[in-house]
C-alpha cells in the first residue's frame, strides 16, 4: 500500500478505512467488495473440491448394501472402519497382496525422481549458464514437452518399444541384441524411465528458473577467491539451489505417486503401482469404498511433501 | 615441445571459461530423447500401412482416408465424435475457468483478513494434489451425493474447471504482485470510482496474464484424461485423450497416432495465436513470457 498516498488524504477518510475494509488511496471499499471477487471461485471450490473430499470419507467409512454397492454414510458418528482396515490388511496383514504395488511405488518414484534431478540439473545448468544467445531457443525446446500431452509422449514410446518397434529394429541392426527384447512385459527399468521421461520437464523448468537468477557476482567471487569451476559449483551453486532441488523433487514425485497410465502403457501387472490399485478398485463393481480408502491413504502418505510444496510456493510468491 | 603441450592441456583443464562439452552433449542428448519419439509418432500417422514401426510409404489414409472404410480420424465415427468432444471440453473449460480464476486472484490479492489465506490454500491444494485424487473424489461425489450432475460432458467440465482454475489464479496473481497498486491509486486520485479503476486500469494491465493462462487452460484441458476419463459416461463423451488411452494397449492403428497429432496441432495453434496476442498486448514491455506461459515458478 502506497504510504505516501495514504498520508495525503484527509484524516476522516483515512479513519474510515481502518475499519477492516481494504483501502487504496483513502477510498474505502465496502467490506464485501474484494471478497465478492473471490466468491464465485471459492464457492466452486467448496462445492467441487472440498465437498467431494468429504464424500470420499463418507464412502471409505460407509457401508455396502446386500449387492455390494457402496452406501456412503455422511454422519461421522456412524462411520465404520471395516473397509479401511481391510485395505490396511492388504498392505501389511496376512493377506498382503497390495504390498508389492506399494513397495514398487516407494522404489520407482524415488528412483525416477532422482534420475530426473541428475539429468535435469545438468540440462538446466547448461541452459541457464552456457547457452548464451541461444537461450530463448533452448527454453522453447525445454518447454515444448509441456504442450505435448503426457499421454501422447508415453504413447509414442509405447510404439517405439513394441516387439517389432524401432528400438528393437535398431538394436538388432547394430547387433546389440540378437532377438527382439520384450520391453513392455513388465520391466521396472522401462516403467522408471517412462516416469522420468514423462515428468522431467517439470523438474527442469523450476531448476532453470532458479539457476538463471543466481547472482553472477557470487560465482565470480568464488572464483576470485581461488575456487576452480568444480569447487565453485559444489561450494556456491549447489548449496544455493538446495531449495529449488527440493521443490523440483516434490513437483515430480507428487504426480508420480498417483500415476497409473505410465505403467498401463509401458508395463504390466508385474510393475503395477499405487495408482493402479486405485484405478483397478474403481473399475470393479462395488469397488468405490476400496478406491476411496486407497485415496485417503495416498493423501496421508503425501501430506508432508504436499504441505512442504505449498509452503515453498507461498514463499516464492511472497518473494516476488 | 612436450612441456608446451602439457601446459596447453593444463590450461584447457584449468580454464574456467572453457566450453562444458559434457553438459552440452547431455543437453542435446536430452532434447533429442525428449522430442524425437513424438516426432516419430507424428510421422507414423502418415504411414500408408497399418504399422506403427515399419514405414510403408506416405499417405493421408489415417487422417482423411476413404469414408467407406471408416478407419481415418475424420471418418472413424468414434474418433470423429471424440475430436469434437476434445475441442468442446477445451473451449468450455477455458471460458469458465479463466474468469473465475482471474476474479479469484484479484479478490485474494486485495482482501485482507483470514479468509483469503484459507481460500488460496485450498486453491493451491487443488493444484498440487495428484490428479487421480481429484478425479476419483469428483466421480464419487457425482455418483453418490450430487446425483443431479450426470456423468458426461457436464461433469467433465465441472471437473476440468476445478482442476484448471488454479492456472489463471497463479499466473494472474504473479502479475498482480509485480504491477503493484500504483496505477490503481493514480486512477483513483484522478477521480475513478473503485469499479472503474478495476475495469479500466487493472484489467487491461492483467490482459497478458489472462491471455497466457487462457492458452494454458485450453491446452491442458485438451490433454487431460484422468479427470475426464473418470467423469465420462458413454463412449460418446470420451475425448481423444481417453480414446488414445483405451486403444493404446491393443495394437492401435496409425489413426490413433493421427488423433494424438491432432491434439498436438490444436494445442500448438492455440499457443501460437495466444503468443501473438500476448506479444501484441505486451508490446514494449519486458515480460517473463516463459513464466506466464508455463504457469508455475520458472
Amino acid at each position: 500500500m502506497g504510504s505516501e498516498a495514504a498520508t495525503a488524504v484527509p484524516k476522516a477518510r483515512r479513519r474510515a478505512g481502518e475499519g477492516g475494509g481494504a483501502r487504496i488511496s483513502g477510498v474505502l471499499y465496502p467490506r464485501w467488495y474484494w471478497p465478492s471477487f473471490a466468491g464465485p471461485a471459492t464457492i466452486w471450490l467448496v462445492l467441487l473440491f472440498v465437498l467431494p473430499f468429504y464424500v470420499v470419507f463418507a464412502v471409505a467409512f460407509g457401508t455396502s448394501d446386500l449387492f455390494g454397492n457402496a452406501l456412503p454414510v455422511y454422519q461421522p458418528w456412524y462411520w465404520s472402519g471395516s473397509t479401511f482396515t481391510a485395505i490396511l490388511d492388504r498392505f501389511y496383514g496376512g493377506d498382503a497382496f497390495y504390498q508389492p504395488a506399494l513397495v514398487r511405488t516407494l522404489v520407482y518414484v524415488p528412483a525416477a525422481s532422482l534420475l530426473c534431478l541428475i539429468l535435469g540439473y545438468g540440462v538446466a545448468y547448461y541452459v541457464a549458464r552456457h547457452s548464451g544467445r541461444r537461450k530463448g531457443l533452448y527454453l522453447v525446446l525445454l518447454i515444448s514437452p509441456f504442450w505435448i500431452s503426457y499421454l501422447m509422449r508415453i504413447y509414442a514410446w509405447q510404439g517405439l518399444l513394441q516387439p517389432d518397434g524401432l528400438i528393437n529394429r535398431i538394436l538388432t541392426q547394430l547387433h546389440v541384441i540378437s532377438s527382439p527384447v520384450s520391453w513392455l512385459q513388465g520391466r521396472p527399468t522401462t516403467v522408471v524411465l517412462g516416469l522420468v521421461y514423462g515428468y522431467i520437464p517439470y523438474m527442469i523448468l523450476p531448476l532453470f528458473g532458479f539457476l538463471d537468477r543466481i547472482d553472477q557476482n557470487l560465482l565470480e567471487a568464488g572464483r576470485d577467491l581461488g575456487a576452480g569451476p568444480f569447487k565453485t559449483f559444489v561450494r556456491v551453486t549447489l548449496p544455493l539451489s538446495r531449495q529449488a532441488i527440493l521443490a523440483g523433487m516434490v513437483i515430480v514425485a507428487l504426480p508420480m505417486f498417483g500415476d497409473y497410465f505410465t505403467n498401463d502403457l509401458l508395463g504390466s501387472t508385474k510393475t503395477s503401482m499405487y495408482g493402479n490399485l486405485i484405478d483397478n478398485a474403481l473399475s470393479l463393481p462395488g469397488g468405490s469404498p476400496q478406491a476411496a480408502s486407497l485415496v485417503l491413504m495416498l493423501l496421508v502418505l503425501l501430506i508432508v511433501p504436499l504441505l512442504y510444496y505449498l509452503r515453498s510456493t507461498k514463499r516464492a510468491q511472497e518473494a516476488l | 615441445m612436450s612441456q608446451a603441450s602439457i601446459s596447453v592441456r593444463q590450461a584447457w583443464w584449468r580454464n574456467p571459461w572453457r566450453k562444458p562439452r559434457f553438459l552440452q552433449a547431455l543437453t542435446w542428448g536430452y532434447l533429442a530423447w525428449s522430442i524425437m519419439p513424438v516426432l516419430i509418432a507424428v510421422a507414423f500417422s502418415f504411414n500408408a500401412g497399418r504399422s506403427r514401426s515399419a514405414w510403408q510409404g506416405f499417405s493421408f489414409r489415417w487422417w482423411v482416408g476413404d469414408p467407406t472404410a471408416a478407419e481415418s480420424l475424420l471418418y472413424r465415427p468414434d474418433l470423429r465424435t471424440a475430436m469434437f468432444q476434445t475441442v468442446r471440453l477445451g473451449v468450455l473449460t477455458m471460458l469458465l475457468a479463466v474468469p473465475l480464476g482471474t476474479l479469484f486472484a484479484i479478490g485474494i490479492d486485495r482482501w485482507r483478513g483470514r479468509g483469503p489465506g484459507l481460500a488460496n490454500f485450498t486453491m493451491l491444494l487443488s493444484f498440487v494434489v495428484p490428479e487421480i485424487i481429484v478425479g476419483v473424489s469428483l466421480f464419487l461425489a457425482f455418483t453418490f451425493l450430487l446425483k443431479f450432475v450426470t456423468l458426461g460432458t457436464t461433469a467433465q467440465i465441472l471437473g476440468l474447471v476445478t482442476y484448471q482454475m488454479s492456472y489463471p489464479v497463479i499466473v494472474v496473481r504473479a502479475r498482480l504482485l509485480s504491477i503493484g497498486k500504483e496505477y490503481e491509486e493514480a486512477a483513483m486520485d484522478l477521480g475513478a470510482a473503485p469499479t472503474q479503476s478495476v475495469r479500466r486500469v487493472l484489467l487491461p494491465l492483467l490482459y497478458p496474464a489472462i491471455f497466457a493462462s487462457a492458452v494454458l487452460v485450453f491446452a491442458d484441458s485438451i490433454d487431460d484424461f484422468i479427470t475426464v476419463r473418470y467423469l465420462s459416461s458413454t463412449a460418446s463423451s470420451e475425448p481423444l485423450s481417453v480414446k488414445i488411452y483405451d486403444s493404446a494397449r491393443a495394437a492401435p492403428p496409425p489413426s490413433v497416432n493421427a488423433a494424438a497429432t491432432f491434439m498436438l496441432v490444436v494445442t500448438l495453434v492455440a499457443i501460437t495465436i495466444g503468443f501473438i496476442v500476448y506479444r501484441r498486448v505486451t508490446r514494449g514491455e519486458r515480460v517473463e513470457a516463459a513464466r506466464e506461459f508455463v504457469g508455475f515458478q520458472v
